[in-house]
């Protein structure tokens, strides 16, 4: 079985091909990838939205024709804050925030030390999500909310969050896809993860078997995740007459 | 007793492109407990910013708004909430949760309110019944009718035991049957629950079927007043006019030169032969150039237009012989040449 596969990828053109096929059937190395590609992505997407939902929400609520209208100062400096921290290009923003890193964790390398700039890059793009989402939301029934006695906390965490829940899953799938793809590029600086095995060993020790399957498994884990973000937006939906 | 409304003074100004634009200027009106106000006008008339002064959503530039003697103006941000419970209001595009349920959505003012979950869902479902949807309860709006949402609407706005009801063009956005539905509902709580409704709306039949008191809203301002019957029976401002005959006058150019009156049947019989009594007790002919009869309350009321012959023995004769009649009133249109 073994060695008709080795014989098979050969005739393909790939070298090393007994050292990879060794590599891959070690299963519990393979599942702690997956592990690793998974948790620091969808850890920094959490704390992304600790970050992101507030700002999102600020980004609604507190401009001129919002429910509690901010000083315009503070509405500009937001936005080309997170304008700016959107535009830095991921792998230099990773490089940037290493003193961060090193302050919150102690490090700067590892599977770990990527959720930092993971959540730095993440929460503007999650706050510009949710910015979307809420923009969607019918001033009709905000305004009927207000007649009805409804404060500012209220209309936001009864009303608004509610009434879009579907479009903040979806954004969220987004923004957890999203973070997936940048957590393989961290494998670059040293984190873990499928990302840092098609980089380090499909890549730099040119095993193409090694590589594919990496990419493969990435391309299933984000069909997985889309799979599921996108049934838990259309039933979360009661817009829709069913 | 006190108006259970009064509003003293009321003006609103937006800015619009830099400008500043007075969409309320010096408007004052009473409205008393337990009646059903009407205030109409067209679009742009300022109709919705008044009703929006009366729980503040819109904030007066200047004058004074009071319900229940309460000056809601110089109410704190967190007393002007308290004090909106008991101002609801409906609206023209429902403004329902659409992600909740229709019991849901009655519930959910009751839950602004802290009150325990078992009651507020009982006291919901109570409401749906009043408004005839309870075996709708577990649907969404979007489930729902146009004039079903709107009963939802309404009895979310009942929750509270309001005692106030403000209608912003609530059946605007209904075909006519439902529209009759939805306005014997508002009148049938008028009667049952002794809530006052104020009622904003473009559309005369919705006066003319619940309201007893009117207000014709102009360009900011009120252009006349008085109970339904008064105003559109015999409407005395060019904007009242413009109201109740929407068509405009007919047969203008017809009649250069002479006189025309409006005669108004108050109450008595709209269909009495008036016209042929005219021409054969007196030999005059007139020119009907406009009529309209209505059911107000029950009673027929209706006015014609009249154009009177151009000799002027047989016109004073023809407006004696009018004048003389039982339940009709005349008068004579300054400006209908104008």
């Amino acid at each position: 079985m073994l060695e008709s596969l080795t014989v098979f990828f050969e005739n393909l053109g790939i070298v090393k091909v007994p050292e990879q096929l060794e590599y891959l059937s070690d299963l519990p190395n393979l599942l702690f990838a997956v592990w690793e590609t998974l948790y620091a992505p969808l850890a920094a997407t959490l704390f992304a939205y600790v970050i992101g939902l507030p700002l999102g929400v600020l980004l609604v609520t507190g401009e001129k024709e919002g429910i509690r209208p901010l000083p315009p100062v503070f509405m500009r400096v937001l936005n080309t804050l997170i304008n700016l921290l959107r535009s830095v290009p991921f792998l230099i923003l990773m490089v940037l925030v290493f003193p961060l890193s090193r302050l919150i964790l102690g490090t700067t390398i590892g599977t770990t030390a990527t959720i930092i700039p993971l959540t730095v890059a993440a929460a503007p793009y999650v706050a510009r999500l949710v910015e979307a989402s809420l923009r969607e939301m019918d001033r009709g029934v905000i305004e009927a909310a207000q007649s009805m006695g409804c404060s500012t906390w209220q209309i936001i965490t009864r009303v608004m969050l509610p009434e879009c829940k579907p479009g903040l899953i979806n954004g969220a799938t987004n923004a957890a896809i999203t973070i997936l793809s940048y957590g393989a590029m961290a494998g670059a600086i040293g984190g873990g993860g499928l990302g840092s095995i098609a980089l380090m060993r499909g890549h730099a020790r040119n095993q193409r078997l090694v590589l594919w399957v990496a990419v493969i498994i990435l391309v299933v884990l984000v069909q997985i995740i889309q799979t599921i973000g996108t049934r838990l937006t259309v039933r979360s939906d009661k817009r829709i007459n069913k | 007793m006190p108006p259970i409304i009064s509003i003293e003074h009321l003006t609103k100004t937006f800015q619009l492109d830099g400008k500043p634009f007075n969409a309320l200027s010096d408007v004052s009106l009473e409205v008393q407990q337990g009646e059903i106000f009407g205030i109409i006008g067209l679009s742009g008339a300022g109709k919705s910013t008044l009703v929006r002064c009366i729980n503040l959503l819109e904030a007066p530039t200047s004058g004074t708004v009071l319900v229940r003697g309460q000056e809601l103006t110089k109410l704190s941000a967190k007393e002007l909430r308290l004090a909106r419970r008991k101002i609801s209001m409906i609206f023209q595009g429902f403004h329902l949760l659409m992600q909740r349920t229709c019991l849901q959505n009655v519930c959910f003012p009751l839950e602004l309110q802290g009150v325990a979950k078992n009651k507020a869902r009982e006291r919901a479902l109570e409401l749906l019944r009043v408004v005839g949807l309870e075996e709708k309860a577990n649907s969404y709006p979007a489930q729902l009718s146009g004039g079903q949402k709107q009963r939802v609407a309404i009895a979310r706005a009942l929750a509270t035991d309001p005692d106030v009801l403000l209608c912003d063009e609530a059946t605007s956005a209904l075909d006519p049957k439902t529209t009759r539905e939805i306005l014997s509902l508002i009148r049938d709580i008028n009667k049952r629950l002794g809530v006052t409704v104020v009622v904003i709306t473009h559309d005369m039949k919705v006066i003319e079927e619940i309201c007893s008191k009117v207000v014709i809203l102009n360009q900011g301002n009120i252009a006349e007043s008085g109970t339904v019957e008064e105003v559109f029976s015999n409407p005395k401002s060019e904007a009242g006019r413009r109201l109740v005959y929407p068509g405009g006058m007919p047969a203008l150019h017809l009649l250069k030169d002479s006189r025309v009156i409006r005669v108004a049947f108050n109450g008595g019989t709209a269909y009495q032969p008036l016209i042929a009594s005219l021409a054969i007790d007196c030999g005059v002919k007139a020119n009907i150039l406009g009529a309209d009869t209505r059911n107000i309350d029950g009673k027929a009321f209706g006015t014609m237009l009249l154009g009177l012959p151009e000799d002027e023995t047989e016109a004073n004769r023809a407006l004696q012989y009018i004048r003389s009649q039982p339940n009709v009133t005349v008068e004579e249109v300054q400006d209908y040449h104008a």
